[in-house]
């Protein structure tokens, strides 16, 4: 056993935070604000192997695995990259140009058939909509999808149509695939989810280090230090089972994979919701305006809380197999 | 990122499965908490039976009487011990996850020699005399006196909340050898024989009503000097040392414990009724056991990788404090939950109805402690946001 990152794991996650602390900075929010998605960014992150990583190197892609996957994503999710990032990564393998970045993959999660309303992200920047359903997989052409634009979404980086009926589909795959598929994508979230956990730690150390209140930074005080020493524990708790489920999916041997996915989804969800919080509860007042960053991170948080899998979906799943 | 034990591992397992399959149903149940002598017998008596099998101190070294395997090994026992339901390692507590780890880390060679074998064989009970009344979580605010007096060091002071105090051979002590100096830097750490004269111990009911605790009053006790352990003054060091056993690894057979306790608590929970259904099928509390079970699985994984970092590095790092810090809370809210299925059955100490109350409360009760020794949740997180986060220090 040796459960830590590999030299080429670190090397791996070092490019791709030296990549989106350029690309994404956060002065450049504003930017992505007006343009969640734009094809040229997109293409960038398709070089960057963002789609392509778990393709095998045989298919063009870069032939990694999940646990190299939940790095990248965490790292995506540090700069609160938007985009359809986890569908056009499911889809690599499914829908023609989605691992090159030419087809941007959007998706729709309907396991639960029932929930309303269909509320669709990026849907007028993506080509293709992939529907997950119980029975499987469809494919719809982005072009026929007919709805609301939603006016103000939550998280000013994910824009949002209110869609009634979805248009003719094309079913691409069978219940088993999109199961797996289903898996994966709640793995990736929690991934996400690390890095919303990860970031939102770092900046509110930060500026607890540098604001000064009383004549001396409030970093000193006992009260903001145990928010953040318990920041940072989740921190820690949420990599940790991460990680762990990424290994387990690439090597099913070490553990209940289901099990692992599930436990990632439930800490890292908690952790960054939680910790997002308490983000912009350190920032104080400048925490609750616009022009900071802990809002986004906390609404991005939100979005992926409702992103396949929910956190009671996963206890659900913990408690089905607790006796296994 | 590689979470697969190794073919060595799985055979060590597969062994130690099979002795413990054989040995645990043999040994005797625990006798009650009182009856000291008794107690001595099952715990130590379990003790030489591991060593006499060769799965005593499975991290430390051959030379001593170890098994001198890896730390996964150590994992793997910790697994299975704690899957066999062997009996608990009680009061070689102190001597096998504390005392013993630190003398590896800082002690002579006679030190070495004299004690780790008997430790390990079970012929050695150790104590712990760090805490003082007005030394807890200020530690190093310390007053026991140890002056030098030709090759003697003569103590005295008031220890307290000293873990089977009534029962040990030796104690680990912590004494001021130099009033002068900073308080961190005038601290040693001594073994002390607790057969000498001017040693009186007086037991400490806890809250669970039984006496594992103990005060230790010391009057011109004459320790050897040779019983230092390190150099003089450096007693600060090695406690940090040793505290970072205590918040390392150590914990990982408990972890194990919460785990199984949480797959207990689901078949409790599918036989239990609750408002005409059975309490299994009541949403909330079970998605609740599915979330706390998550929570188990983060700290398993975050212990493997703490140990792989310590496999590296050769010593615990700074990490054990936010292990320590998560499984203490999450304890306590497992068997606050535990406490929640037994209802009103958990107005009894006992078992009543054939649910399991005495294991519950005795549990929760005690997890009501883990968040106050070895360094509250409270000094968890100064240590955490001051020495990992860099933030800045408490005035001291």
């Amino acid at each position: 056993m040796d459960f830590q990152l590999t030299e080429d794991q670190l090397a791996l996650q070092s490019g791709l935070r030296s990549f989106c602390d350029d690309r994404y900075a956060f002065d450049r929010i504003a930017e992505l604000e007006k343009a969640p998605i734009e094809r040229a960014r997109w293409s960038e992150l398709a070089e960057m192997g963002v789609f392509s990583l778990r393709l095998p190197e045989a298919e063009g892609g870069v032939g990694l695995g999940m646990a190299e996957a939940v790095l990248v994503f965490a790292e995506l999710a540090r700069r609160v990259v938007p985009g359809p990032l986890l569908w056009s990564q499911l889809a690599a393998a499914l829908v023609p140009g989605a691992a090159t970045g030419e087809t941007i993959v959007g998706g729709l999660d309907r396991w639960h058939e029932s929930n309303e309303p269909l509320l669709i992200e990026y849907a007028e920047g993506i080509d293709t909509l992939l529907v997950l359903t119980r029975d499987g997989l469809h494919e719809v052409d982005a072009r026929a999808l007919s709805g609301t634009k939603v006016e103000t979404p939550l998280d000013p980086l994910t824009p949002l149509t209110h869609v009634v009926h979805l248009p003719e589909w094309k079913r691409v795959a069978g219940p088993e695939q999109a199961r797996q598929l289903r898996l994966e994508g709640t793995l990736l979230s929690a991934a996400l989810q690390l890095g919303i956990t990860e970031m939102t730690t770092e900046l509110a150390v930060d500026y607890a280090k540098k604001r000064e209140q009383f004549g001396r930074p409030i970093a000193s005080f006992q009260a903001i230090k145990h928010f953040a020493a318990d920041m940072h524990v989740r921190q820690e708790m949420a990599r940790a089972v991460v990680y762990a489920a990424g290994a387990t999916f690439d090597d099913p041997s070490v553990g209940d994979v289901e099990r692992a996915v599930a436990s990632a989804r439930v800490v890292a969800g908690e952790a960054a919701m939680k910790n997002a919080r308490t983000c912009v509860q350190i920032y104080g007042g400048m925490g609750y305006t616009w022009e900071m960053p802990p809002h986004y991170y906390l609404k991005r948080a939100f979005v992926l809380d409702n992103a396949f899998a929910s956190g009671d979906d996963a206890c659900e799943t913990i408690a089905e197999r607790i006796d296994a | 990122m590689d979470l697969r034990y190794t073919e060595a591992d799985e055979k060590f397992r597969k062994e130690l499965r099979a002795w413990l399959a054989a040995e645990v149903p043999k040994h005797p149940k625990p006798p009650p908490r009182h009856d000291w002598p008794a107690r001595r017998v099952h715990d130590t008596g379990w003790q030489r039976k591991l060593f006499d099998a060769g799965y005593a101190g499975v991290n430390w070294p051959k030379e001593y009487g170890g098994r001198g395997a890896t730390l996964t090994e150590e994992l793997v026992y910790y697994e299975e011990t704690a899957r066999a339901h062997a009996p608990y390692i009680g009061m070689n507590f102190v001597g096998i996850r504390h005392g013993g780890p630190t003398v590896i880390a800082e002690g002579s060679e006679l030190q070495k020699k004299q004690h780790l074998p008997r430790i390990l064989r079970g012929e050695e009970v150790w104590c712990q005399g760090f805490s003082e009344p007005s030394a807890g979580s200020d530690l190093a605010a310390l007053k026991t006196t140890a002056v030098r007096d030709g090759d003697h060091y003569v103590v005295n002071g008031h220890k307290i909340w000293t873990s089977f105090g009534q029962i040990a051979d030796y104690c680990e002590l912590l004494v001021r050898t130099n009033p002068d100096a900073p308080k961190h830097r005038g601290i040693s750490w001594l073994i002390m024989p607790m057969d000498l004269p001017g040693i009186d111990v007086r037991p400490l009911p806890t809250l669970q009503g039984e006496s594992d605790f103990a005060e230790m009053f010391l009057s011109d006790v004459r320790i050897p000097v040779e019983q230092l352990v390190g150099k003089e003054d450096d007693g600060w060091r090695i406690t940090n040392v040793t505290l970072r056993f205590e918040r390392g690894t150590a914990w990982a057979a408990d972890i194990i414990e919460l785990k199984e306790f949480l797959s207990d608590a689901a078949r409790l929970a599918k036989k239990l009724t609750r408002d005409d259904a059975t309490a299994w099928e009541d949403k909330t509390l079970r998605r609740e056991i599915g979330h706390l079970a998550a929570e188990a699985d983060a700290l398993w994984a975050l212990m493997k990788w703490q140990l792989s970092e310590i496999q590296k590095t050769g010593i615990p790092g700074l990490g054990g404090s936010a292990l320590k810090l998560a499984f203490t809370e999450l304890k306590q809210r497992v068997f606050e939950l535990g406490t929640k299925l037994l209802g009103r059955a958990g107005l009894s100490r006992d078992d009543v109805a054939s649910l399991p109350a005495e294991q519950i409360l005795t549990q929760f009760l005690q997890s009501l402690s883990l968040t106050i020794a070895a360094g509250s949740s409270q000094v968890q997180r100064n240590i955490i946001s001051e020495r990992i986060l860099g933030m800045p220090r408490e005035p001291r």
